[in-house]
């Protein structure tokens, strides 16, 4: 799977074709009855069309005028309908990118006793393929034969290899995965077009949108503002009759317009679908929209250790000598022992023991050397080479492997493990000739600036929780290198349960990544549960979203998206219900100054005259849902800071700015009308 | 404005902030059943209710069943006063033999009364026996207030409790608050309000003779002597305590707290207004208590405060400039402030009061849903007069009416919190309860009923020439104000009237009736569905991320949202009534 971001212009020239078609075709009443706001804007603007026409007929009105205010009124309704129209166009390029980005491999298929070369998009279910050491695992699978080590780190971020066998609960195989040795026979188990990321593309694509529950109610605040606003104008009408200074149909309709929220509710839809379209930037699916208003609430995020908060790959740090042995002696050992050990491991202990001491790799095919590779059985690994017999391995199988020469393991030896362990590392045994020589402290490395990212999830109240299968000791040392506020050590998928229902029983919401079948509960426990796109079946059923990168540190940003999500929500809210304190001073006075002179004195902005006035306002009103388009689409900027910080900043932002733009732009409005002689 | 003036509105709103904390404290105790002081005294008595009542006190009612009783309770002892008015004439203390009350002016004022808003489109001295004052009146200054506290009491009960189905007994935090609250206060009230002068009485009216005898032309064009003056008497100080303390406001006597016998001295006045904030503001440290944070009720409190010195503000302001027309009349006429006199515009305004402990009441009668006058709210300055109607179109949350002021005030919070909330990137919650579709409905239909009855009765008024504007006394804007001036005070069930306009009238009697009806109880019904929406859900601990509702910034918050809500609903008639009235007065042309 291809991990690139896909960014896009925002005016990408073919979506603004695209969408300013289908502008036109969402002026359906079937469509607009969706949105209350932006219908009352339509039926506002159907009004002013029919009196046009009949004005035109009987010789009334201002013709010039009416005329403007009508247009400006569609524009309003076709300005709200393009940037909901853009939103989902961005949508659909996505997911035509996601297709795209289908990774292929070849796959061995056995078929009658041959075996045929087919590439892995092309595998039906129940294909039997044969898969060797050092292939890619073409599709997800159930193992029928063999027994092989198989590096799942690529989904898992588990360094260590895992046993895969025939029957029992270690027989599930995913894409994605390479075998390190032996063979395996693999039944796979679903066809093409019906696996998980074929069913995601499908729904980024749907043009049935589910409205989410925040949505909703954002809608109904909005309905309610905009009944509020219908009767304080439709209640003008007799206040001005009984004052003597009654109103043209389209003042009124202007003044509704203008005071309704139009920006937020042109703009509503737009943002919802662009948060979505955000997060399949970042190569993340979420089944619904809710999911990613959750994401924005979530209190707890539970995070694996292994390729999450530690690089997924161990490395060596150090040489630990048995007793009477130099720490070159054992570094020699270790190198000749991990010469062709292809591992991140192995590499590593190559790389320190040049560092170290300065031991350069040798010519492999000159020293006539017999590799032993790790197998499932012995799970060691070593070399045979000039009379000398190195293995290395867990501190268990070294052991049993010291006994056939009848040799014990030392105590230093054991007491170098067991330090390395509470040190939070991973000790590996070497030996040669049925010797201990030492251990190697395989570290595992807390990846670079996660301790700033959980400092900011703090600030943001965001807890962290690491999940590991270390010992305690172990997952404390971690713990606090990488600075996460709690650890769950030696977590079992039923403790992963059980840490999110009590989480749960405090009213919070949770967070968590998975790959594993066994993780599935959990993660369908979990508020929100990130799959990734390597894992097993049963995890991508379970959570409501699936992360494509496979990348677990990726539930942080997610976490990000959906506040921003909800944050642009709020921000344009604001902003919105704010623009209306101008729109009353520059409405307000041109409605009633006629007759009243002294009402001048509300017209603060100076305005030319009534119907430029009046036009300004209505102008700005349409001009500002087009202006805002990129704000929606993009969400409002978004630093991870308190929730009482953020609030002053977005108001003032959003809820000042909101009242102090529109004064500006529609003076502005105003002196280009009476410039170019509209007004 | 003077300085003695800025001191007694300071030295009000500290002796206000000072009592807000026991106050607060003891309802608190009241209603969390918890002991008193006054439980040796009371608690018998509460027994004995509820065992002659049949009221299980330990019993506890789903919203639904908190609001049919709350209404059944309202329906019953609206009809009970019904009853009374129209029955005085055969029923005793009648010392006048006044006739009983005409039906439809007897029904508006039953619902009036029951409503907590004391619109009086009547003269009390002329209208009510003594005991339609005391059985059918002062009841329901009593009732209408606990009902009022009982409801604010049931909506913090909703924010505190998690996951739970009830709101509490309403029989028993009706009983509660009368017996525990409303009367031990007002019976030390109503004694020192009788040792500044206010009378206690069961006698006929005292007629005097006139030290200055007035000649008058009548109807018929003669000119009358009259060397003798009617003073009429009563059952006063008793009444006038529960007037105030239950933010009811509806006078003895027609001239309410202008009126001598009312409020005879400047430090009756003070008592007056400061028992007019006692609860509200004690309610906002009680919600703080009740919910485990009581920073968020000192933020409430805050906003309040804002919101209430803004009013006094403009309005001493207003006042203290005079009128301009005066100043081109004859430049010998004064306004200015000095030894001799209070300067200023003093039309309608009481000598022992001046502007600023009247622009002082204005502002506290209806920033609390009161309504009761110590000046002629018509008489003043048309800014000094908005400021009077914006607090009521506010939806009289500043303080506002015995338990009215603080649920209304926690609808505007939920809103608050539902805009602001979204803005710091979560969905939003309040005091961990999550504010989600059904809330926002329902605190949107509370702030449409509101605008929908006062928007909606005053224009249908306007366009009615023979039944609407026949009424007035004033035209142009001065006469709108008094139109929307009625209907805001009806549905912000205030009471207070901008005067000038004749409401006894079939027309004004049964709209505003109508308005102060469903100004009360359909605004009632959607807040107690939130409170009990509110009780059921899961509450989400707080964190650094969570919107707080503590700060200084949320008391800004939402002062702006109730001002913007507000300005935005009502800017219009306010453009066209006081504020065009304004600038026409400048213009030097009066209404």
């Amino acid at each position: 799977m291809s991990s690139q971001t896909q960014r896009r212009s925002l005016f990408d020239a073919k979506i603004m074709r695209r969408a300013s078609v289908d502008a036109l075709a969402k002026l359906s009443p079937r469509v607009m009855m969706k949105n209350p706001v932006m219908f009352v804007v339509e039926l506002g603007s159907v009004l002013t069309t029919v009196l046009l026409v009949l004005n035109l007929a009987t010789h009334h009105g201002h013709f010039r005028f009416d005329l403007q205010i009508t247009l400006w009124l569609w524009f309003t309704v076709l300005f709200a309908n393009f940037a909901e129209a853009m939103a989902e166009g961005r949508g659909k390029a996505q997911a035509d990118a996601l297709r795209l980005a289908k990774s292929e491999t070849t796959a061995y298929v056995l078929r009658g006793g041959k075996v045929e070369e087919v590439p892995s998009s092309q595998l039906r279910k129940d294909d039997l393929v044969r898969v060797t050491a050092s292939q890619m695992i073409p599709g997800d699978g159930e193992v029928t034969e063999g027994v092989a080590s198989v590096d799942e780190s690529a989904i898992t971020g588990e360094s260590a290899p895992v046993i895969r066998e025939a029957g029992g609960d270690r027989s599930a195989v995913t894409g994605g995965t390479r075998v390190l040795s032996d063979v395996l026979t693999i039944r796979i188990t679903s066809n093409p077009g019906e696996t998980f990321l074929d069913r995601m593309i499908a729904l980024v694509e749907g043009a049935e949108r589910q409205k989410t529950p925040n949505e909703i109610a954002l809608n109904i605040l909005l309905a309610g503002l905009t009944i509020i606003f219908l009767l304080a104008v439709v209640t003008l009408q007799p206040f001005a009759l009984y004052s003597g200074a009654p109103q043209t149909v389209f003042v009124l309709i202007s003044l509704l317009v203008c005071l309704i929220p139009t920006t937020i509710g042109g703009l509503l839809s737009a943002i919802g679908i662009a948060g979505m379209d955000r997060l399949v930037q970042h190569n993340v699916l979420a089944t619904s929209g809710r999911a990613v208003e959750a994401a924005g609430d979530v209190n707890t995020l539970l995070l694996d250790k292994t390729g999450t908060i530690t690089i997924g790959n161990r490395q060596a740090a150090e040489f630990v000598p048995a007793p009477g042995i130099s720490a070159a002696e054992l570094a020699d050992a270790s190198q000749l022992s991990s010469l062709s050990d292809e591992t991140p491991e192995g590499r590593s202990i190559v790389v320190l023991a040049k560092e170290r001491y300065n031991l350069r790799g040798r010519e492999l095919g000159s020293l006539n050397a017999e590799f032993i590779p790790f197998s499932a059985n012995t799970r060691m690994s070593g070399i045979e080479v000039e009379g000398r017999s190195i293995r290395k391995g867990a501190v268990d199988a070294i052991a049993n492997y010291l006994q056939q020469f009848g040799n014990p393991m030392p105590n230093e030896v054991r007491s170098s493990v067991e330090d390395i362990s509470h040190k939070g590392g991973t000790p590996l045994v070497v030996a040669e000739n049925g010797r201990a020589m030492g251990v190697i402290y395989l570290k595992d490395v807390v990846k670079g600036g996660m301790k700033e990212r959980f400092d900011q999830l703090r600030a943001m109240g965001i807890r962290t929780v690491m999940i590991t299968g270390d010992n305690p000791l172990t997952a404390a040392a971690i713990a606090r290198e990488a600075g996460v506020d709690d650890f769950l050590a030696e977590a079992k998928p039923k403790d992963k349960m059980d840490l999110i229902k009590r989480e749960q029983a405090e009213g919070k919401l949770v967070a968590m990544t998975g790959d594993g079948t066994n993780d599935a509960p959990a993660l369908a426990q979990a508020d929100v549960g990130v799959a990734m796109n390597s894992g097993t079946q049963a995890a991508k059923e379970a959570g409501n979203m699936v992360d494509l990168d496979s990348n677990p540190t990726k539930l942080i940003e997610i976490v990000g998206i959906g506040k921003q999500l909800l944050m642009t929500r709020g921000a344009l809210t604001t902003f919105s219900i704010s623009n209306d304190v101008a729109k009353y001073f520059a409405i307000i006075p041109a409605m009633f100054a006629g007759v009243f002179p002294v009402l001048n004195a509300l017209n603060i902005m100076h305005l030319h005259n009534a119907e430029s006035a009046v036009l300004s306002a209505v102008i700005f009103n349409a001009l500002i849902i087009v202006g805002l388009i990129p704000l929606a689409l993009r969400g409002v900027g978004y630093k991870p800071m308190s929730a009482a910080a953020l609030l002053q900043r977005n108001l003032l932002v959003y809820g000042l700015g909101g009242i102090v733009v529109p004064f500006v732009g529609i003076k502005l409005l105003d002196m280009l009308l009476v410039t170019l002689h509209l007004a | 404005m003077t300085l003695n003036g800025w001191l007694q509105i300071a030295l009000f709103m500290a002796a206000v902030l000072l009592l807000a904390k026991p106050m607060g404290s003891y309802m608190t105790a009241v209603f969390e059943r918890r002991k008193t002081v006054l439980d040796v005294v009371l608690s018998p008595c509460e027994r004995l209710l509820y065992r002659v009542t049949g009221v299980n006190p330990s019993e506890e009612m789903p919203w639904t069943q908190y609001a049919v009783a709350m209404l059944v309770f309202s329906a019953a002892t609206l009809l009970l006063t019904y009853v009374v008015e129209r029955l005085q004439h055969v029923l005793p203390l009648n010392p006048q033999h006044l006739p009983g009350v005409e039906p439809a002016l007897a029904f508006n004022t039953a619902i009036s009364f029951t409503t907590n808003t004391n619109w009086q489109s009547y003269v009390p001295e002329t209208t009510m026996s003594y005991l339609s004052q005391m059985l059918g009146l002062a009841t329901h200054n009593f009732w209408s207030a606990a009902v009022g506290l009982a409801l604010a009491i049931a909506f913090v009960r909703g924010i505190a409790r998690r996951e739970m189905k009830t709101l509490g007994n309403f029989w028993v935090d009706l009983t509660r608050g009368t017996l525990w609250v409303l009367l031990p206060i007002s019976v030390v009230f109503a004694l020192v309000l009788v040792s500044q002068g206010v009378v206690q009485n069961f006698k006929a009216y005292d007629t005097v003779k006139l030290v200055e005898p007035q000649t008058i032309t009548g109807a018929d064009g003669k000119p009358t002597t009259i060397t003798t003056q009617t003073i009429a008497q009563g059952p006063v100080a008793s009444q006038e305590a529960i007037k105030m303390l239950g933010t009811n406001g509806g006078g003895f006597f027609n001239g309410n707290s202008a009126h001598p016998f009312e409020n005879p001295t400047p430090l009756s006045n003070f008592l007056q207004m400061l028992s007019i904030f006692l609860i509200p503001a004690g309610l906002c440290v009680t919600l703080g208590q009740m919910v485990g944070s009581p920073k968020h009720g000192w933020a409430v409190l805050a906003a309040m405060v804002v919101l209430w010195f803004a009013g006094t503000l403009t309005t001493f302001w207003a006042e203290s400039q005079g009128n301009p027309a005066l100043h081109t009349v004859d430049a010998a006429v004064s306004q200015t402030a000095s030894r001799e006199q209070a300067g200023g515009n003093m039309e309608g305004k009481e000598v022992r009061f001046g502007i600023a402990n009247s622009a002082l009441f204005a502002t506290v009668t209806t920033d609390a849903s009161c309504g009761a006058v110590n000046g002629m709210h018509d008489s003043f300055t048309p800014l000094g007069g908005m400021v009077p109607m914006v607090n009521i179109l506010l939806g009289e949350v500043a303080f506002g009416g015995v338990g009215a002021g603080l649920y209304g005030m926690l609808v505007f919070v939920v809103m608050a919190v539902f805009i602001a909330g979204l803005m710091v990137g979560r969905t939003p919650e309040y005091l961990g309860k999550k504010i989600e579709a059904f809330d926002v409905q329902m605190a949107m239909l509370y702030l449409l009923i509101f605008p929908l009855l006062i928007l909606g009765f005053a224009a249908v008024t306007v366009l009615l020439p023979n039944l609407g504007l026949s009424s007035l006394a004033n035209h142009g804007p001065h006469g709108l104000s008094e139109i929307v001036y009625a209907y805001t005070s009806a549905t912000g069930n205030n009471g207070s009237a901008f005067a000038g306009l004749n409401a006894n009238t079939h027309w004004y009697n049964d709209s505003l009736a109508a308005a102060m009806f469903f100004g009360r109880f359909m605004m009632v019904v959607p807040m107690l569905s939130i409170a009990g929406n509110l009780a059921s859900k899961k509450i989400a601990p707080a964190t650094a991320g969570t919107f707080p509702v503590t700060t200084p910034l949320f008391t800004v918050l939402l002062t702006g949202v109730i001002l913007i809500v507000g300005a935005l609903t009502f800017f219009p008639v306010l453009s066209l009534g006081p504020v065009l009235e304004h600038l026409l007065m400048h213009a030097g042309q009066l209404f």
